[in-house]
């Protein structure tokens, strides 16, 4: 199924919100990091500055994001890995709380408790987490609560490359199959996991030929390309809500950073990532729309103030929200 | 056995990957496995220059696949070569327990004594970052819980070099446990106590001998890892208002040092344990019930005080992690609070 001309636009103008804010994420990240405010000998500090600890930005791998979330309502759910943002954005979170959550504020989504990797929107039913493979099985979780109620819900597990070699991403995948859950697997191959090689870690070239294990339908997207993300997405959503069952869809992508802001990248080569952005997927949406005449250079123009507006504000709402109280932090083990 | 000689100041990542590089050139049946451990050299730098040095059969990189190659370093073992298996962070054998806790831990035992599985896991500990609630556990007493295990928790480079050859021969699985916030890596702060002299040479310091790291007469601080060098920054604080604590360095949790704890506590009369772990059903609870058990023999001027994690998930925030891990300042303040404690009210 072709995107319509309003599905185009707002995968256009979502992968420019997402790719936005992750640079601003990059910058922003630095901020009290470096010498020499911080211990003398360090080249960077990871907890300091005002957004601490573990950064994972997904520069570069916009097009699954919005080719899947397209597809997707308030009530089907997505479950992210530790390089969450960019599902998160796609999906609908609230820019605003998700920031002030990697600021560690009190307004933010988990009131500060969860920080960048474990990000919850029950709002729009996301979530996310640090454990490489976790997600595969929540989202089985989602889709057999889905299926129980009677609802054409689907959920969908996105997760790296790397992640495909855990028990747990086997585990789900045949429990899928076997209870013809409504689910969507979609592995994001950015080729790296931290340092290591697709070729150093899995057995196969194309993580969908192990679908045929699972007897689901496997596909491989070989282009870091929104619009081709969509058709495939497309026909795996709607056999899920036809109640047929899981699919497994392997996405190429291209992560532009390092694995976490901070990383040396010593295991790759230098000229890697610049001639991976060379072949930028936002504007090749963009040319796409221009020539079918549905963006000119006002009309983008508008679009990336609108959007670099709304990123400015969640940074200032998460920077400016007040810390949660030292105490709070004995508040919440339990559910009240 | 220090030779002044032949040290030079090395951080405690350092001295763990001189560790083990001597003993993969000692012994060939010496392998070692992980995630981004050749290349990269460790995600906390404890295979720095190794994969140079042995070569991808020995430096062994392996896919995100904990079960998988975790249950692979028990069959290794039980064939008879010593796999040493990295775990990046301890809060990801989650995955992978079984193969510890119902395999590596028991075959010996339930073999009658006939396998043996001389493998080590090693595994990054702690928070102080704000690595929030999945990546900056502790979780030492969850392993020492478990027969069959040894479980060793340095806080300095001296000690990770000695431990470490120590846990590379011992016939029996250790875990071998480091903080982050003391491997002196270029870009995480860490106290610099733990970045100390090491000896070029290999040497062996033996399991379950306490170290008194720090001599004190009015109260004993029982404590391991990264919360040793809070403790020695703690005691300088209290030595200036008068109280002389004394710092007993477990340096690893089985064997435990049962002796040295209780003579430390049979002079100072006052025992503060001072833990980054979860405070119940841990180490502070063990090390308490050392003391309650032996009550007949020690003349107490004060009850035990734990300080620990207060039950709570490492929150991400900077405030509530702070709050939630036992700083230098707490460790004073609980100090003494201990001081102005009495045995009978
Ligand atoms: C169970 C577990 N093992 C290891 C890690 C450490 N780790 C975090 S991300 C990562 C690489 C993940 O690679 P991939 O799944 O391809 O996702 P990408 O980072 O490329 O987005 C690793 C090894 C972890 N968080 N959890």
């Amino acid at each position: 199924m072709e995107p319509s001309s309003e599905k185009l636009l707002w995968m256009y103008k979502t992968m420019i919100e997402i790719r936005e804010y992750e640079e601003a994420m990059v910058k922003v990240y630095l901020e009290g990091k470096l010498p020499p405010k911080i211990q003398k000998g360090l080249a960077f500090d990871i907890g300091a500055g005002p957004v601490p600890g573990e950064m994972h930005l997904a520069a570069g791998q916009e097009p699954v994001a919005v080719g899947v979330c397209a597809h997707l309502h308030a009530e089907d759910s997505v479950v992210g890995a530790h390089r969450p943002h960019h599902f998160a954005i796609a999906k609908g979170v609230r820019l605003n709380e998700m920031t002030a959550e990697m600021f560690g504020k009190v307004t933010g989504l988990g009131r500060g408790k969860g920080g960048h990797m474990h990000l919850f929107d029950p709002k729009v039913k996301f979530s996310c987490g640090g454990i490489v493979g976790a997600g595969a099985p929540q989202a089985c979780g989602a889709a057999l609560a889905a299926k129980k109620m009677g609802k054409d819900w689907v959920a969908i597990a996105f997760f790296g490359e790397g992640a495909a070699n855990q028990g747990a991403f086997h585990e789900a995948l045949n429990l899928a199959s076997l209870w013809k859950l409504p689910v969507l697997f979609v592995v994001e191959d950015n080729s790296w996991g931290i340092s290591v090689p697709k070729s150093m870690s899995t057995s196969v070239a194309s993580n969908a030929d192990r679908a045929a294990a699972y007897a689901m339908p496997g596909i491989r997207v070989d282009r870091n390309d929104a619009v081709d993300v969509y058709m495939a997405a497309g026909e795996a959503v709607a056999r899920a809500r036809r109640g047929e069952g899981p699919t497994l869809i392997e996405v190429k992508t291209d992560r532009y950073l390092g694995h976490f802001q901070g990383d040396p990248e010593a295991y790759r080569p230098k000229d890697e990532a610049p001639t991976l952005r060379k072949d930028d997927p936002i504007p090749a949406l963009g040319a796409m729309l221009r020539s079918r005449g549905l963006l000119n250079d006002e009309t983008d123009a508008g679009i990336r103030a609108e959007i670099a507006a709304r990123i400015e504000a969640a940074y200032e709402f998460g920077r400016s929200s007040p810390y949660p109280e030292a105490s709070e932090a004995l508040q919440h083990v339990f559910s009240s | 056995m220090t030779n002044e000689s032949t040290s030079r100041t090395l951080t405690m990542a350092q001295a763990i990957s001189e560790a083990i590089g001597m003993e993969m050139e000692r012994d060939s049946r010496v392998f070692y496995m992980g995630e981004d451990v050749g290349k990269y050299g460790g995600i906390f730098s404890a295979t720095t220059g190794l994969l140079d040095k042995f070569g991808p059969e020995r430096i062994m990189e392996t896919p995100i696949s904990e079960t998988g190659f975790l249950g692979t370093a028990v069959g290794a073992a039980a064939e008879g070569l010593r796999p040493i298996a990295e775990i990046m962070f301890v809060d990801f054998f989650g995955v992978c327990f079984d193969q510890i806790y119902n395999h590596l831990a028991k075959n010996t035992y339930m073999s009658g004594g006939a396998l043996k599985f001389p493998a080590v896991i090693t595994t990054g500990i702690g928070g102080g970052y704000n690595d929030a609630a999945q990546h900056s556990q502790c979780l030492y007493s969850i392993f020492a819980h478990v027969p069959g295990l040894k479980v060793v928790v340095p806080s300095n480079a001296y000690d990770a070099k000695g431990l470490m050859i120590e846990a590379i021969r011992d016939d029996n699985p250790v875990i071998f446990m480091y903080h982050k916030g003391i491997m002196g890596l270029s870009w995480m702060s860490y106290f610099e106590g733990s970045t100390n002299a090491v000896p070029e040479e290999s040497y062996t310091i033996p399991f379950g001998k306490a170290n008194v790291i720090r001599q004190g007469t009015d109260l004993t601080i029982v404590t391991l890892s990264q919360m040793v060098q809070k403790s020695l920054l703690a005691a300088d604080k209290l030595a200036e208002l008068g109280i002389s604590a004394e710092v007993v360095d477990l340096r690893t949790l089985v064997p435990l040092d049962k002796a040295t704890v209780l003579k430390s506590v049979a002079k100072t009369g006052r025992l503060l344990v001072a833990d980054e772990d979860y405070l119940s059903f841990g180490l502070s609870g063990e090390i308490s019930s050392i003391v309650a058990e032996n009550l007949d023999t020690l003349q107490m001027k004060a009850p035990v005080l734990r300080l620990a994690v207060p039950d709570v998930p490492i929150p991400f925030s900077r405030p509530l992690e702070q709050f939630a891990i036992p700083q230098v300042d707490s460790i004073v303040d609980s100090a003494r609070q201990l001081m102005n404690a009495k045995a009978f009210k």
